[in-house]
């Protein structure tokens, strides 16, 4: 067993360097570091992380300092355990979701450019959510959360439908089709809002925003972390069902059983990030990205790497939103949208 | 290949469609004030056929160059860049929308940025000398992605009263057709087709792909930069005109290969302006008497163009 893993790893990690013909690669050589000092790696990207997520605790509108919490300031500690832990904690589980999600998309794709925003999955979640508020809005949290749900793994079984088609096409191809495959997604949510008289209420709710994370009301995200950390422990598998059917046939796994874990991880990702928090674009596709530039593409590796990273991005994002026009807020699907946009765009252009 | 006999009934056939959907439109139920009826309705089929034909020959020109029949050019972002700037003008002036700024001011605002925009991501990407048209599409995209975040965030600010006039123009409409437009449009867009029509021959070649067009002695890089300039003024000009209608090129240009086998533009882009024509205006009368406007036709032609697309996606074997 131990010698077929070690096998799978190699042929994978090489046919993948050889497979990376997008823009990226070209960086490659230039920022890979040979692996040395990965425990160093994590325990740095860790402290960013805790450092970034103690900032985001004390930015806000309320003046909270370190001495309120030493001298137990009641009311500034209730509003840092009501409002500022639930709102960090779920900006760390949605970045470190969101950004896993794309990893999984973009291993079992193949495609350095697959992420929830290019391939539907966020347009599905979306719909699944407005069909639960106009027609059964008083069924439940658990009822919500299954539709969304539901949407969102059936698109991402018809995306890997179609990618199955056209994966020798130009890798930027793929991300293409998959952008036109949110578009019509979101053509029919779009319909289904003009018909109800509520297109711009259902913008307000779908874009990205962790203002009303309170106690009690975001706990749905947890359930994201189930999903990640089987991740983890299938990182390898979904490297290798992306090089195909029969290439993981001989390796012997079960290609249907792999594949439909990673989509659900990924939908029950995405999912629980929509209705906590709502749309946040770019995320998916940007950190993985970056930290393969960085660290290389050895998924068992790197994982721990894109998912502090995620949550390091989505946390800076959120506080530069809280401050640019402070007292007031920008929402984070705006902050993510303008800083990820930026960096994916000089990561396609600034090539040698 | 089909015979040129087939092909020429088939486009005899279209025409007379065309012919057909073209009077239901305008004589159809006309009521006892038929010469206003006429006019109005005047307006509307000229402002289709101009839509049509700008829509037909820049979805063509633009799979051929993209050498595929599934990407259509308005998801380089321009629809977005439309829906941005009349985000931001509702954003600004309110509900004076309408007084401050003109429909003609606000189509040349609207054609000028949409153009600014195309020449943008070229010169992001020709600068250089690069090439890869797919990059050109994936930097439009993401910067259309963008712009869309931008206008969702500002419409979150925007007085739902106000709001009406952004959603007005999310979707196209041929019912708020300024007839002042229709002329000025109408020469540009004339003129731009004739000169397009002329190079159908050039587009033949690059639909042979860049070895060979290359080597039959066309100036491919050229080329292919001409064509994206027109067909960005088409886009730019039908969007501003009437609203986004995404996925009509879609629907539009796969009909037309289903149902005209060839590979001559001359030919192709021809029966495309006419199903496309037939289309729209079939659309059209159907959802203005029947539905009585109930949804608008550009949000029912997207339905059917995505559901279309991805039919085509899962049929074809490989692409």
């Amino acid at each position: 067993m131990f010698e077929v893993t070690l096998a799978y790893t190699f042929v994978v990690d090489k046919t993948l360097y050889h497979s990376l013909q997008g823009p990226v690669i070209s960086f490659l050589p230039a920022f890979t570091f040979i692996n040395k000092g990965g425990p160093l790696r994590f325990f740095v990207l860790t402290v960013i992380m805790l450092l970034t997520a103690t900032l985001s605790l004390f930015v806000g509108v309320a003046d909270i300092s370190m001495a309120d919490i030493i001298g137990r300031d009641m009311d500034k500690l209730a509003l840092i355990t009501i409002s500022r832990i639930p709102r960090t904690a779920a900006l760390i589980l949605a970045g470190v979701g969101m950004s896993v999600s794309g990893v999984i998309m973009q291993q079992m794709t193949q495609n350095k450019f697959v992420a929830p925003t290019t391939a539907g999955t966020l347009e599905a979640a979306k719909m699944g959510l407005l069909i639960f508020l106009i027609f059964i809005p008083t069924a439940g949290t658990a009822v919500k959360m299954l539709l969304a749900f539901l949407f969102t793994f059936m698109a991402s079984l018809l995306f890997l439908a179609i990618v199955r088609k056209i994966r020798f096409r130009n890798v930027v191809f793929v991300p293409l089709v998959g952008l036109m495959f949110g578009g019509i997604i979101g053509s029919v949510t779009t319909l289904i809002a003009v018909r109800m008289n509520i297109v711009q209420d259902s913008n307000a709710w779908m874009m990205g925003d962790f203002s009303g994370i309170l106690q009690g009301r975001y706990e749905l995200i947890y359930l994201s972390l189930p999903a990640i950390a089987v991740t983890y422990l299938y990182a390898n598998k979904f490297t290798v069902i992306g090089m195909g059917e029969e290439f993981s046939r001989n390796l012997g796994l079960n290609y249907r059983t792999i594949m439909n874990i990673g989509l659900f991880c990924v939908s029950l990702t995405v999912s629980a990030v929509v209705i906590t928090a709502g749309a946040i674009p770019f995320l998916g596709l940007i950190v993985p990205n970056v930290v393969s530039l960085l660290f290389g593409d050895n998924l068992k590796r790197t994982l721990p790497y894109v998912a502090l990273s995620g949550a390091i991005f989505l946390l800076l994002c959120d506080i530069v939103g809280r401050v640019v026009i402070y007292p007031y807020e920008i929402p984070i699907g705006v902050s993510v949208s303008i800083i990820g946009a930026v960096i994916f765009l000089v990561m396609l252009l600034w090539k040698k | 290949m089909e015979k040129v006999g087939t092909i020429r009934r088939n486009l005899w056939v279209a025409a007379l469609l065309l012919l057909i959907t073209a009077s239901l439109f305008l004589f159809f139920n006309m009521g006892n004030n038929w010469a206003f009826a006429l006019r109005l309705r005047g307006v509307k089929v000229a402002a289709i056929l101009i839509v049509s034909c700008c829509v037909a020959y820049s979805s063509v020109a633009f799979q051929t160059i993209t050498n595929n029949r599934i990407l259509t050019p308005s998801i380089m972002g321009f629809e977005s860049v439309y829906l941005l700037l009349q985000t931001i003008i509702v954003y600004i002036y309110g509900d004076t929308t309408f007084k401050v700024l003109g429909s003609i001011n606000n189509f040349m605002l609207s054609v000028a940025s949409m153009i600014g925009f195309a020449f943008l991501i070229y010169l992001l990407i020709y600068r250089k000398g690069k090439n890869n048209l797919y990059l050109l599409l994936l930097v439009g995209i993401i910067l259309g992605t963008l712009f869309n975040s931008l206008s969702s965030f500002m419409q979150l600010l925007i007085d739902p009263n106000d709001y009406f006039i952004v959603q007005g123009k999310m979707f196209a409409s041929f019912n708020r057709i300024n007839r002042d437009l229709l002329w000025p449009s109408t020469i540009v867009m004339s003129l731009i087709l004739i000169a397009g029509f002329r190079m159908t021959r050039t587009l033949d070649v690059l639909a042979l792909g860049r070895e060979q067009a290359i080597n039959l002695g066309v100036n491919y890089n050229r080329m292919i930069q001409l064509f994206l300039v027109i067909i960005a003024i088409m886009v730019s000009v039908s969007t501003a005109l009437v609203g986004p209608i995404t996925f009509l090129g879609l629907l539009v240009t796969n009909l037309t290969y289903e149902l005209f086998k060839t590979h001559r533009h001359s030919v192709i882009i021809t029966a495309c302006c006419l199903v496309t024509a037939v289309t729209l205006l079939g659309g059209q009368f159907v959802m203005e008497r029947l539905f009585n406007l109930s949804i608008p036709v550009s949000a029912i032609i997207n339905l059917a163009g995505g559901v279309y697309f991805i039919y085509l996606l899962l049929r074809v074997k490989k692409l």
